[in-house]
């Protein structure tokens, strides 16, 4: 069996919508100045190189250079004057700092914005979700399609000691430079994908390298208001070609908030947490004796999650220091028809964003009705049983060599479910229903 | 930066005159004071206690932020929470790491409040007391179950350097002498040290209330010197309806930015300037008392050209964005070319709030090749300030 779902796909490109409308035509000289051979020759880009060195964040020694003051950034200020730029040619489909947005009243401090243009003029497709690895198919929509002008920048890592900037740079077809480019649905001011070495044409499937790119860039962007995220294919992607988004919000979001209980720490200092009081369950990285020793163990973490076919959200929050991993299993619950009628009316498809307390709503009653309530009980859903998460966790730590104390663990599941007495009641009794998610 | 420290010193003088160094030096306590109206945010004043406790010089603290004391093992959850209150100009007492010069890490109180202008209600200050926890090995119910974890996971050894290093706290006065960090560098040194230093620290009752006499005194300093120059502070902000303020949280997000630029209220009467910038101010010679509240239009002068206002004008009136080159004077009536780029700023109701403009004086337009041009400048302005007013404006009710 396979299992789909139906759901307006979103527009992250302009030239997204002609796509559906024209079918597969091929023309060589597309006319439409995108990321492919007809149109790259010739092709230039601003180039943003950061420097690979004296990134170290976990050691002792370096956090004098991690906080000398810093002019203003530079990789922000790039990113939110070519993003403007855009906005002021008028290249997104709306105004997102027109559209209505609140703190919603509660401990936790949901945040909900009101858009209604954002799923407009699209047909529901069908979307697979029981599988996370899926190959890369050159028919479907991919960013080489991206007009040029959706491109702001080119984002690479060089040996130098100081960042490099190249207001125009020529592409290099053949080292597949990774770029920075808009979503014209922006669910927040400065919404952009990053796109690891767009011209190899990766499927969405994390590995180590595009991972650290990642990082990187919340690191460089220095301002903890910008934060990166991933969908992983079954977890609300709905593009498979490899890329993370990224957006402004200067407001903490949920999960920032809730609290942690470490399970353990890594041979290279990666703290590991699970997260509490909160309703998806989920781990929480940080730390590390380098940025490579925190980006390793996230992205070997994903890397077991999409091997055993498990779908998952990651959030790099905090400048880089802190990252969320939340394997999910909505997308499989509604497949499956579990999922009540009244939270799919809602349309809200819980991605990484929704995930860690940015709800970003369709209707206007369920905005002007949006409670803490309303949205612990969506995100409820989302959530693994807890003993479900146990055999997850079990994996990860397998994969990434490293043993949970048994003690410690049972002790957290015991706090745990003291304090969250209301949240995932009817969890634990999906478990027998899921057994093909993971080969035992 | 150098330049900078005697502007930075001088802002507390000018409102505490300059003799309210001497009368907070007098205070035993550990504590800063930091400035939200600076760029950055930086501590403009640090008691003797706290540089004695943190083992920096004063002049290599003035004039930075708070974070530089923050570590690899700081809970970044504790460090959010701070920046909340800050941009919420709310009151907080939390347990933080922190490190010392020399890399040692300490546990400490830290309770901080704001400092409100009793004029206009704004935040002045933040004082931030800083009392070291003195870590024992608790009886209590969860006390025991540390000490265990502590012994089981990094044996025996490293219990013995945790007792001593608890000894050596409680031995020196509340204020450690530095002499006896060394102790706690061994603990740090020892890769099993985590039990004891990354464990959350809880502050005892007695903590508490140190700390909290030590906001107390210092607010009362604050308060009497403010007297002798007229520009009065309070602890509890006196509000003032109908006068829009921007919040310390808009201020620290815009004072970040170090271009000339200014923020004029759309939604009163006459578009007054809400903010300027120090760059605006340097630009123009202004200071800041005398540009807010007023137009724009006193910049213009005899020589402006109408068609360009008229410009501007239109741009505005239909909430569009534009760049004109117009002819305006300083405040010693010299003129410049200014570049200037104006763009409508929504708050989060969507509604067009302010406008942003951004000078640039076009004499000075040179453009280096390896950074962003003036126009790039200019719009990176634009996005700052308008996810600055978009996030800020959300009506943060959280608790």
């Amino acid at each position: 069996m396979i299992l789909s779902i139906k759901r307006v796909p979103t527009v992250v490109s302009n030239y997204q919508k002609e796509e559906a409308e024209e079918g597969a035509r091929h023309a060589t000289g597309c006319g439409r100045n995108c990321l492919r051979s007809c149109c790259l020759p010739g092709a230039k880009l601003p180039l943003y190189a950061f420097t690979k060195m004296g990134n170290v964040v976990g050691e002792k020694g370096s956090f004098d250079i991690e906080n000398k003051e810093p002019p203003v950034n530079f990789l922000d200020s790039l990113l939110l004057g070519e993003w403007e730029d855009r906005m002021q040619r008028g290249l997104f489909r709306y105004d997102v700092t027109a559209c209505e947005t609140k703190v919603i009243p509660g401990e936790y401090g949901f945040i909900a914005q009101l858009n209604e243009g954002r799923h407009l003029k699209k047909r529901p497709t069908e979307f697979r979700v029981d599988k996370v690895l899926q190959p890369f198919d050159e028919n479907k929509f991919n960013f080489t399609k991206v007009g040029q002008e959706e491109v702001l920048f080119q984002f690479e890592g060089r040996e130098d000691n100081e960042v490099q900037f190249f207001p125009n740079e020529p592409i290099d077809i053949d080292n597949s430079p990774s770029v920075v480019a808009i979503n014209v649905s922006p669910i927040e001011y400065g919404h952009v994908l990053l796109i690891p070495r767009i011209l190899e044409c990766l499927p969405q499937r994390i590995d180590r390298e595009s991972f650290l790119l990642a990082l990187y860039m919340a690191v460089e962007a220095g301002n903890p208001y910008f934060r990166l995220g991933y969908n992983s294919l079954g977890a609300f992607a709905t593009i498979n070609h490899l890329h993370f988004q990224a957006y402004y919000l200067a407001t903490p979001f949920p999960i920032e908030k809730a609290p942690s209980k470490k399970i353990t720490t890594t041979t290279g200092g990666v703290k590991i947490s699970d997260i509490l009081n909160y309703p998806v369950r989920g781990l929480v990285f940080e730390g590390g004796n380098a940025l490579e020793d925190l980006s390793n163990v996230v992205s070997d973490s994903c890397i077991c999650l999409q091997e055993n076919n498990i779908p998952y959200n990651v959030l790099i929050a905090d400048c880089g220091k802190r990252i969320f991993l939340f394997p999910q299993c909505y997308a499989e619950k509604q497949a499956l028809g579990e999922v009540s009628s009244e939270l799919l009316d809602t349309q809200v498809n819980p991605a990484v964003w929704e995930i860690s307390g940015h709800m970003v709503l369709k209707r206007k009653e369920d905005y002007e009705e949006a409670s803490e309530e309303n949205a612990w009980r969506l995100l409820a859903e989302v959530s693994l049983s807890e003993e479900r998460l146990q055999e997850v966790k079990e994996l990860i730590f397998e994969a990434i060599c490293c043993n949970m104390d048994e003690e410690i663990v049972t002790r957290v599941m015991k706090d745990e479910s003291d304090v969250t007495p209301q949240s995932h009641d009817d969890m634990d009794g999906l478990k027998g229903s899921r057994p093909a998610m993971v080969p035992a | 930066m150098e330049p900078q420290l005697g502007f930075i010193e001088k802002s507390f003088d000018l409102r505490y005159s300059d003799l309210v160094r001497e009368a907070l030096d007098e205070l035993p306590d550990c504590f800063t004071i930091t400035d939200p109206c600076i760029c950055g945010h930086p501590i403009v004043f640090a008691s003797k206690g706290f540089l004695k406790m943190v083992g920096y010089s004063k002049d290599e603290v003035i004039g930075r932020n708070g974070r530089i004391f923050q570590g690899p093992e700081t809970d970044r959850r504790s460090v959010m929470e701070i920046r909340e209150a800050i941009r919420e100009e709310k009151a907080i007492e939390i347990s933080l790491l922190n490190y010392r010069k020399d890399g040692t890490p300490f546990w400490m109180l830290f309770q901080m409040c704001p400092v409100f202008s009793k004029e206009d209600g704004r935040v002045i200050n933040f004082v931030g007391v800083q009392v070291p926890i003195l870590r024992k090995l608790r009886l209590s119910g969860n006390g025991i179950v540390r000490s265990e974890m502590s012994l089981r996971e990094a044996g025996n050894g490293a219990r013995e350097i945790l007792f001593r290093c608890c000894r050596s706290e409680v031995c020196s006065d509340s204020i450690l002498e530095l002499g006896h960090a060394s102790c706690l560098e061994s603990v740090s040194s020892n890769d099993d040290r985590e039990f004891d230093i990354n464990e959350p620290c809880e502050a005892s009752e007695l903590e508490k209330t140190k700390a909290s006499t030590a906001i107390s005194n210092i607010l009362s300093v604050l308060t009497h010197y403010s007297e002798l120059t007229g520009k009065l502070v309070c602890r509890k902000r006196y509000c003032l309806s109908g006068n829009r303020q921007l919040g310390a949280s808009l201020n620290i997000c815009l004072g970040r930015i170090k271009q000339s630029f200014v923020l004029t209220d759309a939604l009163l009467p006459d578009m007054p300037i809400v903010y300027a910038s120090e760059g605006f101010l340097k630009l123009t010679g202004y200071s800041r008392h005398e540009v807010l509240g007023r137009n724009c239009r006193f910049l213009s002068g005899t020589d402006t050209d109408p068609t360009a206002q008229f410009q501007m004008k239109e741009c505005i009136q239909y909430q569009q964005a534009c760049t004109v080159r117009i002819l305006n004077y300083r405040k010693d009536r010299t003129s410049f070319w200014n570049f200037l780029h104006i763009s409508p700023v929504r708050n989060a109701s969507g509604k067009v709030a302010f406008f942003v403009g951004i000078q640039i004086d076009d004499h000075c337009k040179n453009h280096e090749t390896n950074s962003l041009s003036p126009e790039m400048q200019q719009l990176s302005v634009v996005g700052a300030v308008k996810v600055a007013v978009r996030s800020l404006s959300m009506g943060a009710s959280t608790s």
